[in-house]
Formats: C-alpha cells, sequence, structure tokens
C-alpha cells in the first residue's frame, strides 16, 4: 500500500493548494459521524472450523466535506472504520478523498470517489468503476473507494459522457479464519494477484455515455483493466487459485419509466484471455401507491438474471428469478421494508431476504437484515461454501 | 398558454357582463400566473415542522432551487439537509405542463441516482400533510376552474384537478387581487367531497419589487388532526441559476 500512499499525498497536496487560492470566498464545511453498533447472529453450526455463531460489530464513518463557489468547489473525504471478531473484518478503508471542479456543463473530480451505474435491483453488472466491499455487506452495494480522474460532460441534446482514468486496482477483501461467508480454505486479499505484470498499478479506463429521452433513461459503458472480480479456478485438489484478470467489458442499462411501472434491463458482455460471457439482469417494478389513502406505497418487483459462465458465475445469478416486495410508509420515521428471494431455476437453490429500517429518533435509525439460504443445491460451486451462513442482524445507527 | 391570455386580455372588456363563472374563474388564475411570471430562478432553504395529532413534532431541512421555463414547466432540485440519516438524499424534478413529470432520485450513501415515477401524485411528501401534488409547480392547465364569490380584495375560486389520480374532488383557492393576485388560503376537499385540509399562506414578503412569497405555510389536515409546517428562509431571486445547475451530474454536486 506504499505507492498508494503516495498517491493519498498527492491528492492532500494538490487540495490544499486549490483551497489556498479560494481564501476568500464564502465556504461551506460540514463533519458528520456515522456510527455502527451491529449484532450478526447466524443460527446455523459453522461449515468450517474456527468460524462463529455471533458477531458484534461496530462500524465508524466519519466525512468531512468543504464546499466553495456555491458548491462548484469541493472537497470531500470520507472513511469507514471496522471492528469485528473476525480479524479481516478489522479494516479501514477510504470511501471518498477528492476535489471537484464544476463549470456550465463539465465537471472534474480527482482523488478516491464512489460511483455507481446500473439501474436493476438484484444484481448491479454494469456498475465496475469500484470495487465491492464484501466484507461490509453481502449484497454488493458496499463499495471501496476508487482513486479515479473523472472528467464529465454533459449536453441536454446529447446526453452526458463520462470519461474515467484509473490508475490504481483496489482488491477485494474476504473473510478472515473465524468469518463467515468464507471458502474452506481461508483467502487473503493479498493472495489474488494479477494477469497483468504491472499488477494493480495497470492503468485503466472507462466510458459511459448517459441519456434520457422521455420516458427512457439509457446508459452505455465501455471498461478495460484489472477486472473488479476475481477469475476463480480450481486445481486437482479442489484448492483455489484465484487472481485478477485483464477485461474488456460492454455494458447497457436502460429503463423506460411508464406510470406506475417501470421496465429495467441490464446487461454485460466481457471478455478476457480467459473467458467471454454475456449476463443480463431484466425485470419490472410496479408500486401500488398511497394505498388506502393511508400514504403507503407498495411496490412489486420481479426481475430474471443470466450469467452465460454458468455454474461459474461468482454471483450464483446463472439463471435466476429474484421476485420481492418494497414497502414504503411515508411516515416521519421513514419505515421501510424490503422483502425477498433469488430462487434458481436450475438448482433449486433459494435465497431468502429481508431488510427494514426505521428512525427512532433524531439521527438515530435501527435496521434489521435477514438472509436464509435455503435447500443450497450441491452443483452450487461457491455457494455452497455458505450453505449454513443464513443469519440475522440488528444495527442502531448513530448521526452526529 | 400565452395565447389563451392574450385572447382572454383582448376579449375580456368585451364580454365582461356576459362572462361566466368558469370564464370568471380561468381568468383569475391566469392574472395569479403571470403576475408570477419572469423570476427566471430562485433558491431556498426550507424548514419543515410535522406535528402529530398528540402535538409531537418532529423535523426536516431541505433546500430548493428552482428554473422557470415558458415553453414547458419549472425544473426543480430538493436536498434533504437534515435528519442525518438522509442528509443529501435529492430529487431532481421536471415539471411538464401536460403528461408525468420527469423525476430522479439520488440516494448518497451508495451514490445511486434513480430514475422514479411521478405518477404518486396523492401520496404524502416525506410524511407530511402535505401531497405531491401540492408542491408540484402551478400550471393552468391542470385544472377547471369556477369563481365562486368575491370578499373585498378576496377572489375565492373552485379548482377542479384533471387528473384523475389527484387526490381531491376539488380545492377552493382564495386570491388577493390587491396584491397581485398572491394565494391567501386553499381548502382541500377529498375524493367524497369532505374537507380534508386547509393550506394558510402567511408572513408574506415581495422579492424584486414583483414576486410575493410567504414565509410560513401552515397546513392543518381535519380529518387525521396532524399539521405540518414550512419555513421558507434565505429567498435569492439573485441566482441566476442555468439548465446546467438541473442535470443528473449537478444533482449528485448538490448532494454534498
Amino acid at each position: 500500500m506504499k505507492s498508494s500512499n503516495f498517491f493519498l499525498a498527492f491528492i492532500f497536496l494538490f487540495s490544499v493548494i486549490v483551497m489556498a487560492q479560494t481564501e476568500k470566498d464564502e465556504v461551506k464545511t460540514t463533519i458528520e459521524w456515522e456510527f455502527n453498533a451491529q449484532y450478526r447472529h447466524f443460527y446455523d453450526a459453522p461449515q468450517f472450523d474456527n468460524q462463529l455463531k455471533d458477531y458484534p460489530s461496530i462500524g465508524i464513518q466519519p466525512t468531512y466535506s468543504f464546499g466553495w463557489e456555491n458548491g462548484y468547489q469541493n472537497f470531500i473525504a470520507s472513511a469507514y472504520f471496522s471492528i469485528d471478531r473476525d480479524e479481516n473484518r478489522r479494516y479501514w478503508d477510504l470511501r471518498e478523498f477528492y476535489y471537484q471542479k464544476a463549470q456550465n456543463n463539465w465537471e472534474l473530480s480527482v482523488g478516491f470517489k464512489k460511483v455507481f451505474w446500473g439501474v436493476t435491483e438484484s444484481n448491479h453488472l454494469v456498475d465496475i468503476i469500484n470495487q465491492t466491499d464484501a466484507l461490509k455487506s453481502f449484497d454488493g452495494e458496499e463499495k471501496l473507494g476508487q482513486p479515479m480522474v473523472q472528467f464529465s460532460w454533459f449536453s441536454s441534446d446529447w446526453g452526458s459522457l463520462d470519461l474515467f482514468y484509473l490508475p490504481y486496482h483496489r482488491k477485494r477483501g474476504f473473510a478472515g479464519e473465524k468469518g463467515r461467508f468464507r471458502f474452506s480454505t481461508v483467502l487473503e486479499a493479498d493472495a489474488i494477484g494479477y494477469e497483468s505484470d504491472k499488477e494493480e498499478w495497470h492503468p485503466d479506463f472507462a466510458a459511459r455515455w448517459k441519456h434520457y429521452i422521455g420516458v427512457l433513461d439509457i446508459g452505455l459503458s465501455y471498461f478495460s483493466g484489472n477486472g473488479r472480480e476475481p477469475y476463480f479456478e480450481f486445481d486437482d485438489r479442489g484448492n483455489i487459485k484465484a487472481f485478477y484478470p485483464l477485461i474488456d467489458q460492454l455494458g447497457l442499462d436502460f429503463q423506460i419509466t411508464a406510470g406506475a411501472v417501470l421496465f429495467k434491463f441490464e446487461s454485460i458482455f466481457r471478455k478476457a484471455e480467459q473467458q467471454e460471457f454475456f449476463a443480463m439482469d431484466a425485470g419490472l417494478e410496479y408500486t401500488f401507491s398511497n394505498v388506502n389513502n393511508n400514504g403507503l406505497d407498495i411496490g412489486v418487483l420481479v426481475e430474471y438474471l443470466y450469467d452465460e459462465r454458468d455454474d461459474w458465475a461468482l454471483s450464483g445469478l446463472q439463471n435466476d428469478v429474484f421476485y420481492g416486495s418494497r414497502v414504503a410508509f411515508n411516515d416521519t420515521q421513514d419505515t421501510s421494508i424490503l422483502g425477498g428471494g433469488i430462487y434458481d431455476l436450475d438448482t433449486q437453490t433459494h435465497l431468502f431476504t429481508v431488510e427494514a429500517s426505521r428512525r427512532l429518533a433524531n439521527g438515530l435509525v435501527c435496521s434489521i437484515e435477514g438472509r436464509i439460504f435455503s435447500g443450497v443445491s450441491d452443483q452450487e460451486l461457491f455457494l455452497l461454501f455458505f450453505k449454513q451462513d443464513s443469519y440475522f442482524s440488528f444495527t442502531l445507527s448513530k448521526y452526529f | 398558454m400565452k395565447k389563451i391570455i392574450l385572447t382572454l386580455l383582448l376579449t375580456f372588456p368585451i364580454l365582461a357582463t356576459a362572462q361566466t363563472a368558469e370564464e370568471k374563474g380561468l381568468e383569475i388564475v391566469s392574472k395569479a400566473i403571470e403576475a408570477d411570471r419572469g423570476f427566471g430562478s430562485s433558491s431556498v432553504d426550507l424548514k419543515m415542522v410535522l406535528k402529530n395529532k398528540n402535538g409531537q413534532l418532529s423535523e426536516r431541512t431541505l433546500s430548493n432551487k428552482t428554473l422557470e421555463l415558458d415553453e414547458d414547466g419549472d425544473k426543480s432540485m430538493i436536498v434533504f439537509t437534515s435528519p442525518k440519516d438522509i442528509k443529501g438524499t435529492s430529487t431532481l424534478t421536471f415539471t411538464h405542463k401536460q403528461g408525468a413529470d420527469d423525476q430522479w432520485l439520488f440516494l448518497p450513501s451508495i451514490k445511486r441516482t434513480k430514475r422514479i415515477s411521478s405518477s404518486n401524485k396523492s401520496g404524502p411528501f416525506v410524511g407530511s400533510e402535505f401531497a405531491y401534488e401540492d408542491l408540484s409547480s402551478v400550471e393552468l392547465e391542470k385544472n377547471t376552474y369556477k369563481f365562486l364569490k368575491e370578499e373585498g380584495d378576496l377572489l375565492y375560486v373552485e379548482q377542479y384537478p384533471v387528473d384523475p389520480k389527484s387526490g381531491y374532488k376539488k380545492r377552493i383557492a382564495v386570491y388577493n387581487q390587491a396584491k397581485d393576485y398572491r394565494l391567501e388560503t386553499i381548502e382541500f376537499y377529498d375524493r367524497k367531497g369532505a374537507l380534508l385540509k386547509t393550506l394558510s399562506y402567511t408572513e408574506y414578503n415581495r422579492y424584486k419589487d414583483k414576486f410575493w412569497r410567504a414565509s410560513k405555510f401552515e397546513m392543518v389536515n381535519h380529518q387525521s388532526k396532524k399539521e405540518t409546517l414550512l419555513f421558507f428562509n434565505n429567498y435569492n431571486f439573485e441566482i441566476n441559476l442555468k439548465d446546467e445547475d438541473f442535470t443528473e451530474m449537478a444533482l449528485r454536486r448538490a448532494a454534498n
């Protein structure tokens, strides 16, 4: 991580210089803290030695933001610290640390940043800029900060174009010996190497065009460089060998917003020396709003997931159906519940999910999450390792 | 739109005596809309105080930016600044004179921008007594009208929403003709025709010698006994916003 420290120092110096130039402007500074106290309980006996059943953990996320020139220039810094019984879940990450300048129809960002692409709910195929923080969450929505230079350009006729230079690759973290969601042998992040000789310093590039025409929102993206997902191989003795391949990936995503119904589609084509494949996620979301004039919104979601890699799809979502319902109470506590499942049409593996949250007091939110693995098939290459890892978690989050 | 007003203004003197209640209602609302035309763009900070039937209070703060457009409905951006757990959650809305509005939601924790359905007109806005339709931009085409009565400077106009998804059978809006037809109160009647809510506009200020803005909105729900107060601070009509300030890119930046 020596080299990334160097990069960090560079960004810091850069921002200090920029800030010094703008002393006279009206400056908006905010500092926020988020504290999470979480308790995860895995009710099934562990599959592997040293795994536990109960995992209390603490997460701390301070965020500092500094904006001037009416928000056209910003400096943002945000870090995440995690403490857990599993040693690999004791880590910290720089989520954001960037300087941003916007003028007329363009915007430039330099530093560690998080970027999200895509429209679907159950899987995020086209979203490739940031490495997934697989330690924080199983759903793939938590991300590690990614060093980048991002240039964005907008025209009301042509939509927006984002160009990314990504000089450094972040490795995905995996659970340690005591942790759940691990393979039979513990996989350490640093044990996973690269196809490229330049390793994490291979310069990666990405571009995304996004436009909206009436009811249609459409995005086209391209990525070239170190893959975010490791490529796995098993040797004769069943040991896992993994590395980050060099990939080229094309992505297409669109959404049609037709009244209360949303049609969603995401697909990727990824090309590497080891494999070439197509994957997609297509579905719809319908919302019954203000049900019985109670302010209740009930959304119904269905998506079909396909991955040409078949059993080798890391997500296990090769021929699956996702169904779910989202209930928003629209009350002063912002109470919401999301429940659903993913059913594998080939292997009959069923994964149930429930997420709920509610504000208890100003700046205090409680949330419950459950993931239940039911009837994990012996055919599952990756999910089989997690078949005993059904859990419920309770989290209290305090914001300052 | 402009043509309708022009026609109205031209024919008004001739037909004044023969004017129906519907025509007079339309004329009053046209004048109110016309009086507020030309502000260009503005920004304002809001504090929302929600009061439940037991008198318990909860608060939200947000900021709003608006860009006026002649050919179509306004563009607006809302950024929540508190409670802290939803800070940075923002919406971008392109209102249309006809058809559904276009709306995007930005979720700051995962940096995701979502196009969302705007078909939910009657639902409550973030747990308040304001429905989404109560807060969307005023367009003449959204209702039909009927003049009711005149009391001093106050003109009472019934409004019947055109959209079948509206939560209201009618509204009775009170315009003040001595103050550029600014709104004083609105009574909302539910689909069954029963009185549902009353909205009062108070503590008016005049900006740029033309535009009346109330600093306080008070919405009382007579059926649930709940109340929502909106306090407007730091109105800025000199902000000079442009189209580029109302894009997905600007939405993500505004969340900072």
